[in-house]
C-alpha cells in the first residue's frame, strides 16, 4: 500500500513538473509566479487565473504557473509545492486547503528565497510571508447596506434575515454594518430575523417580513441561502421590484433573481481581481519593491494598496457588487 | 372506540382554532383568509409528508430517510431538468414518484427482509441518501436560471384560486384517506400495527405490508423533493435538513401512536396544521429566535403528554369489544 502511494506520487509530482515545465520553457529569464488553488477545474480559481494573467500582462515579463492538485487535499497541494521548489519559482501564492498541513514545505520554499503568500484561504502565520483577505468585515457590514441605501434615494425600513442567531461571521457584518447605517440618511433598521440557512424558514421569514412591515423597501440577507429564498419569496409575493432584495450570495445562485427584478444588486468577492491582487502583491515582494511587515502597505495595481495588520494579513477591497450588467459573465464563473 | 377518536381529532381542531386566535389577537392579518390559505400552502409540503410518515408508523415502523429520500429525488429531478429541460414536467413529476419509490423500497427490503429494526435502517439511508446527493451533484447547486420556467411555475399555477402545491396537498390527503379507509390495504397497515401476531393469524403478511408503507411514504418523499426544489427554486445537498424530525413531529402532535396501529388522516393534517402556523406565526409575532426553537419544542411535548393519556383507554377498549363479539 505505502509503495503503491508512493509510486503514484511520484507519478503525480513528475507529471506536475512536467506539465509545468511545458510551461516554463518560453521565456528562462522571466519573473515566475505560480498561483496554486485549492484544485483545478473550479470556475472560482480559473476566474482568479484570468485576473493573475491581466496582472502578468500589465506586468510584463511575468510568467503565471497556474496548479493545484486535482482534489482539494492538504497533500495534493504539498507535491505541487515541492515540485515548484524544485522549478526554483520566484513567488508562491497559494490558497490552501490545510491552515496548518502546507506549513513545512512552504516554509522550505521560503528558505530558498521563494517569496510565498497566501490569499482567499490562508496558511499559518509562520507558513507565509502576508495573507491576502478578500474583504474584511467593516467593509462588508459596510457593502451590505450601501447597496441597498443606492436603490433607495429617499430612504425606507429595510430589515435583515441572517442565518442563525449564533452564526459569528452573519453578527459581526450585521455589526459592523449597524454602526454605519447612521451615514446613510433615511434607511431605517426595522428588524433583523434568523432563516438558519434553511430554504423554508428563510422563505417564511421574508414572508413575515413582507407582512408585519408594510412599509418595508429592502431585504439585506448577507447568507447565500437567505438571499436566494427571500428573492423567491419576494417574487412569489409579487413585489419584484418594489421590495429589493440584497447582501451576499454567488452569481450562479442569485442570476435568475436578478432577471427577475427581485434584486437589483449584491455582492460577494470578485475572483479575477483576487487573482490579480494576489500576483501584484507576490511581484512586488519578490522583486523587493515592498516588505511584508505589520502596518506596512503593498501595492495592488489598479486595485491600490492593501494595508497589513499585525499578524501580517490584509483586506483587498470593498466586496464587488454584482448586478444586471455584469451577471450574466460572471454566473457562469461561481 | 370511534367517538373516542373523533374528538381526539376535534379536539386538536379547536387547539389549532384557538392557536390562530391567539395570533390574531397579536397580528389580525394572520386570520384573513389569504393568509391562512398562504399557511396551508407553505404547510402543503409538511402535509404530503406526515401522510407517508403516518402509514409507516401505523405498521409500527419509522422512517427517518423521508426528508433526505426528498432532498435526492428534488436533486435528481432539477438535475435531470437542468440538464434535459425538453423533458416534459408530468414525466419528471412521474419520475419523482418512481425515485422517491425506490428509494423507500430500499428501506423497506432491508426492513422486511433481513428483519432490522426500522429506526436503524432508516437512520442509514437517511445519511446513505445524503452522501449519493453529494456523488451525483459534486456538491454544486442546481440554481434558479438553471431551472426550465415550467419546472419552476408548476407549484405556482393557481387552479380555482388555490396553488397547484395546495390541491397536490388536497389530492394526496383524499387519496390516502381511502387507501387507509376503504381499502384491505389500508386495513393491513392498522392490523400489522395494532397487533402484528393476530394479524399473522389471520393470514396477514407483516413483512410485506411494512415494505408497502415504506415504499408509499418514499413515493410521497419522492413528489415532495420535486415540490420543494420547484417551490424554493434551488436544490442542494443540505436542503430540508432536520426536516424528518418536523414530519416525525407533525405525526406526534395528530395524535398518530408511535407505538402503531392508531392513528387518522385528519390527525396527519391538523398535526402538520398546527406546527404549520407554529412556523408561519413565529416571524410575525415578533419572537425572539431563541424562544421559537423552545415554542416549536414544548408544543410537541404537550401533544406527546395528550397522547400518553389517551394510550392508556385502548386495552379496556379492545376487551370490551372481544366481549362483544
Amino acid at each position: 500500500m505505502k509503495k503503491t502511494m508512493k509510486i503514484l506520487s511520484a507519478a503525480i509530482v513528475a507529471g506536475t513538473m512536467a506539465s509545468s515545465m511545458v510551461l516554463t520553457t518560453a521565456h528562462a529569464d522571466d519573473m515566475r509566479i505560480a498561483l496554486v488553488v485549492k484544485a483545478l477545474g473550479i470556475g472560482f480559481f480559473e476566474a482568479a487565473a484570468k485576473g493573475a494573467e491581466e496582472a502578468a500582462a500589465e506586468l510584463g515579463g511575468v510568467e503565471i504557473i497556474y496548479t493545484g492538485p486535482t482534489d482539494t487535499t492538504a497533500e495534493g497541494q504539498i507535491e505541487v509545492i515541492n515540485s515548484l521548489i524544485a522549478q526554483k519559482v520566484d513567488a508562491i501564492a497559494i490558497s490552501a486547503n490545510d491552515q496548518d498541513a502546507l506549513v513545512p514545505s512552504l516554509k522550505k520554499a521560503m528558505q530558498r528565497g521563494i517569496t510565498v503568500i497566501s490569499w482567499d484561504s490562508g496558511v499559518a502565520p509562520e507558513g507565509r510571508q502576508m495573507h491576502l483577505n478578500p474583504s474584511s468585515n467593516p467593509l462588508i457590514g459596510n457593502m451590505i447596506v450601501k447597496m441597498a441605501a443606492d436603490h433607495l434615494p429617499d430612504g425606507g425600513d429595510v430589515a435583515v434575515l441572517s442565518a442563525s442567531a449564533t452564526a459569528t461571521n452573519q453578527n459581526i457584518w450585521i455589526e459592523e454594518m449597524n454602526k454605519v447605517v447612521g451615514n446613510y440618511p433615511g434607511i431605517n433598521v426595522v428588524s433583523t430575523v434568523y432563516g438558519d440557512d434553511l430554504s423554508d424558514k428563510s422563505y417564511r421569514e421574508a414572508q413575515g417580513l413582507m407582512s408585519s412591515h408594510a412599509d418595508l423597501k429592502a431585504i439585506i440577507a448577507p447568507t447565500s441561502v437567505g438571499i436566494v429564498a427571500a428573492a423567491q419569496a419576494v417574487s412569489d409575493a409579487g413585489k419584484a421590484g418594489e421590495i429589493l432584495v440584497t447582501g451576499l450570495g454567488l452569481p450562479s445562485e442569485m442570476a435568475a433573481h436578478v432577471e427577475s427584478g427581485a434584486s437589483k444588486s449584491f455582492a460577494i468577492w470578485n475572483p479575477i481581481d483576487l487573482g490579480y491582487a494576489a500576483t501584484m502583491i507576490s511581484y512586488n515582494l519578490a522583486k523587493g519593491e515592498a516588505k511584508a511587515e505589520a502596518g506596512g502597505e503593498i501595492a495592488m495595481g489598479r486595485l491600490g494598496s492593501v494595508q497589513l495588520s499585525d499578524s501580517l494579513d490584509g483586506a483587498m477591497a470593498d466586496p464587488f457588487v454584482y448586478d444586471a450588467s455584469n451577471i450574466d459573465q460572471f454566473k457562469e464563473i461561481f | 372506540m370511534m367517538p373516542l377518536k373523533l374528538s381526539r381529532d376535534a379536539l386538536l381542531a379547536l387547539v389549532l382554532i384557538a392557536l390562530v386566535g391567539l395570533i390574531y389577537l397579536r397580528f389580525p392579518a394572520f386570520a384573513s383568509p389569504a393568509s391562512l390559505l398562504g399557511v396551508f400552502n407553505d404547510t402543503s409540503i409538511l402535509i404530503i409528508l406526515a401522510l407517508g410518515q403516518m402509514t409507516v408508523v401505523l405498521t409500527r415502523c419509522i422512517d427517518l430517510s423521508m426528508a433526505s429520500n426528498l432532498a435526492l429525488t428534488g436533486m435528481c429531478t432539477a438535475m435531470l431538468n437542468a440538464s434535459m429541460p425538453s423533458i416534459p414536467i408530468p414525466v419528471l413529476v412521474l419520475a419523482a414518484l418512481a425515485i422517491g419509490a425506490l428509494l423507500g423500497s430500499i428501506n423497506g427490503l432491508l426492513v422486511w427482509k433481513l428483519d432490522i429494526p426500522p429506526i436503524v435502517v432508516t437512520l442509514g439511508t437517511l445519511t446513505i441518501f445524503r452522501g449519493i446527493i453529494f456523488l451525483i451533484s459534486d456538491g454544486q447547486w442546481v440554481n434558479a436560471h438553471e431551472m426550465s420556467p415550467a419546472f419552476k411555475a408548476l407549484p405556482r399555477a393557481e387552479f380555482a384560486g388555490l396553488p397547484m402545491l395546495s390541491w397536490v396537498a388536497v389530492t394526496c390527503v383524499i387519496c390516502l384517506y381511502l387507501l387507509l379507509t376503504r381499502t384491505p390495504l389500508g386495513r393491513a397497515f392498522y392490523a400489522v400495527g395494532g397487533n402484528p401476531d393476530a394479524a399473522v393469524y389471520t393470514g396477514i403478511n407483516v413483512g410485506k405490508n411494512r415494505f408497502n408503507a415504506f415504499v408509499l411514504s418514499g413515493a410521497l418523499s419522492g413528489i415532495a423533493g420535486y415540490l420543494w426544489v420547484s417551490r424554493y427554486a434551488v436544490a442542494y445537498v443540505d436542503i430540508a435538513a432536520g426536516f424528518e424530525l418536523d414530519v416525525v413531529a407533525a405525526c406526534v402532535i395528530g395524535g398518530i401512536s408511535i407505538a402503531g396501529g392508531t392513528g387518522t388522516v385528519v390527525g396527519a393534517v391538523l398535526g402538520a396544521l398546527f406546527l404549520g402556523v407554529i412556523k408561519n406565526a413565529l416571524p410575525v409575532v415578533n419572537i425572539s429566535p431563541f424562544w421559537q426553537q423552545a415554542i416549536s419544542g414544548a408544543a410537541i411535548i404537550i401533544a406527546v403528554v395528550f397522547n400518553a393519556r389517551s394510550a392508556r383507554r385502548p386495552g379496556r377498549i379492545i376487551l370490551k369489544q372481544a366481549e362483544r363479539t
